[in-house]
């Protein structure tokens, strides 16, 4: 058939779907009915497929190439539910993912409680160890924010004395989410990264609590940190092994090559990942509004700092049992 | 041929072929979108203020999601496309040539920071001429691709000719190339056509005009049927 004949016979089903994609591709609420878009869908690729065979010009085949090309995208595009999808990860998607995941959320966890516990105890025998992690500027600082003359900013450095709760909120998430995105993502580099920036922050929060609990600042500063501490800590973990999962992909791939572990544990970790995300963001809420709060007594801040480690530990063992 | 176009199989069996954007056009669009980025936050820090302690909360909040999420909500959202990829007619999709979903768009752009390092997307520029596809880090670990948007171009008309038989048999590759040839006339110089044109050997020996001669052929393989009657 010549290429003429072959367009003449053509051209108004190929017309037809290319219509139909030009209404379609603003959004999906116009999208006019498609009784016929998966059957003119299958032609055009046949007709693509013989436009090729038969070395038709150039200009035909593209137009055919592009016209497939556009309706394979609907044809085979994801479907999205958002707000349904984000529902069902809360409610049963990231603790599953946290408990498949546990050998690693072990790993991670070690690597950052150890040296944290540690630190905190080996500055109250020597207190001269803090200097091996902080220097002396950093210490006056958070001296400065929970010494109990101060109370009435607590948690806040000289710059933040007159900064609203609001815009310590928008610092904290901007911060800290942050560094759960950064942990997780210097995981590609073999997984050293994530290790770095894990146990570094252990031997940190390690120094400046112990630090802080040694010079006897231990009010101010546990009944600030006690409330998001559930949070922001487990969240640091879990961004690390989301982190370890990438580094592990290169390290260890199985009989996969590397290339298709990591895409594969790429999207495994991710799991870990938006729910760290979210909950650096409810810590950064609790450290902005409720643990600045001077006006409560440091016994129910205590208590509800604890009741929301037992809630977060709960969540992660007991939550999404059940299929969704 | 040698292009970058990377062929992709569909479920009916067909290969799509998608033309892979390389590092100038992908830095170009990332520079855009910086600028862009650079425009709102000064935007936004002059609106907000006036708004005092509330506003600088509300700037570290928006500067948060500038900085991690506008390149998803652009490629999600709007075709895989930020707009300085809309710029330089690239996008993003994923490379067995669906859309790209939230997934990928999140895992490509939170890798991002491992691109960057050592300084300057150092390893994501090694990462881009080290494959054949251009992906940086990213990339590989998402399953994505950007290619061009293969804009519709307006169809080239064989130039106007009496058709002509060409005078033995000629195989498949050999008309292809010949209407190939008329397709690209009007933007060569004539005398590289006679050139081009004479390459033909025994097609056009013996014709005055070869270029025209060969156009006119075109015309008959490609089926017209105005003159023929």
């Amino acid at each position: 058939m010549k290429q003429e004949q072959f367009i003449a016979a053509h051209e108004a089903d190929w017309r037809r779907l290319e219509a139909w994609l030009a209404t379609t591709a603003a959004d999906d609420s116009t999208r006019a009915p498609a009784e016929e878009f998966a059957a003119l869908y299958r032609e055009a690729c046949q007709q693509l497929a013989l436009a090729r065979a038969r070395l038709y010009s150039r200009h035909l085949i593209n137009r055919l190439d592009r016209l497939v090309l556009q309706a394979h995208q609907i044809l085979y595009g994801e479907r999205r539910h958002l707000m349904k999808d984000i529902a069902t990860y809360i409610v049963h998607g990231f603790p599953a993912a946290v408990r498949s995941q546990w050998r690693l959320v072990l790993v991670a966890a070690l690597l950052f409680y150890v040296p944290l516990v540690g630190m905190l105890t080996v500055i109250q025998m020597d207190p001269d160890m803090v200097y091996t992690v902080l220097d002396g500027d950093t210490l006056r600082q958070l001296e400065y924010m929970y010494d109990p003359d101060n109370r009435e900013s607590v948690g806040r450095d000289r710059d933040r004395q007159s900064d609203s709760d609001l815009m310590m909120f928008g610092f904290y998430v901007k911060n800290n989410t942050g560094i759960g995105f950064r942990t997780f993502a210097s995981g590609l580099l073999f997984g050293i990264g994530t290790l770095l920036v894990v146990l570094f922050n252990g031997l940190y929060i390690g120094a400046a609590a112990g630090h802080l609990t040694q010079l006897g600042y231990t009010e101010t500063f546990w009944s600030f940190v006690v409330g998001h501490s559930a949070l922001e800590l487990n969240a640091i973990v879990l961004s690390g092994a989301a982190g370890l999962r990438l580094g592990l992909a290169l390290l260890s791939p199985g009989r996969r090559t590397r290339l298709r572990a990591l895409r594969e544990e790429s999207r495994i970790a991710l799991q870990l990942v938006y729910g760290a995300a979210g909950m650096f963001i409810l810590a950064a809420m609790v450290e902005a509004f409720w643990s600045p709060a001077t006006w409560l007594p440091a016994t129910s801040k205590y208590v509800a700092g604890g009741a929301l480690w037992l809630a977060v530990l709960a969540y992660f063992v007991f939550g999404g049992r059940r299929a969704p | 041929m040698i292009d970058t176009l990377r062929a992709v199989q569909t479920p009916e069996g067909i290969d799509l072929h998608l033309p892979v954007a390389g590092l100038v056009s992908r830095a170009l669009a990332w520079l855009i979108d910086i600028l862009i980025r650079g425009v709102i936050y000064t935007g936004l820090g002059f609106g907000l203020l006036f708004l005092g302690e509330t506003g600088k909360g509300l700037f570290l909040l928006a500067a948060f999601v500038m900085e991690w999420f506008y390149p998803v909500l652009f490629e999600v959202l709007r075709n895989g496309q930020t707009p300085g990829k809309r710029a330089y007619g690239i996008r993003v999709i994923n490379d067995d040539g669906t859309p790209i979903g939230w997934s990928a768009s999140l895992i490509r752009n939170l890798l991002r920071v491992a691109d960057f390092l050592p300084l300057l997307y150092g390893f994501g520029i090694a990462s881009m001429m080290l494959n054949r596809d251009f992906k940086r880090l990213g990339d590989l670990a998402a399953g994505t691709v950007v290619v061009y948007q293969d804009a519709a171009r307006k169809e080239p008309s064989l130039p106007a000719a009496r058709p002509i038989r060409p005078s033995f048999a000629l195989n498949q590759a050999e008309q292809q190339a010949i209407i190939a040839f008329a397709e690209r006339t009007p933007g060569l110089t004539p005398e590289r056509c006679e050139e081009l044109a004479g390459l033909t050997g025994p097609l056009v020996t013996g014709r005055p005009e070869p270029a025209e001669t060969l156009c006119a052929m075109a015309r008959w393989l490609s089926g017209d049927s105005e003159g023929r009657a």
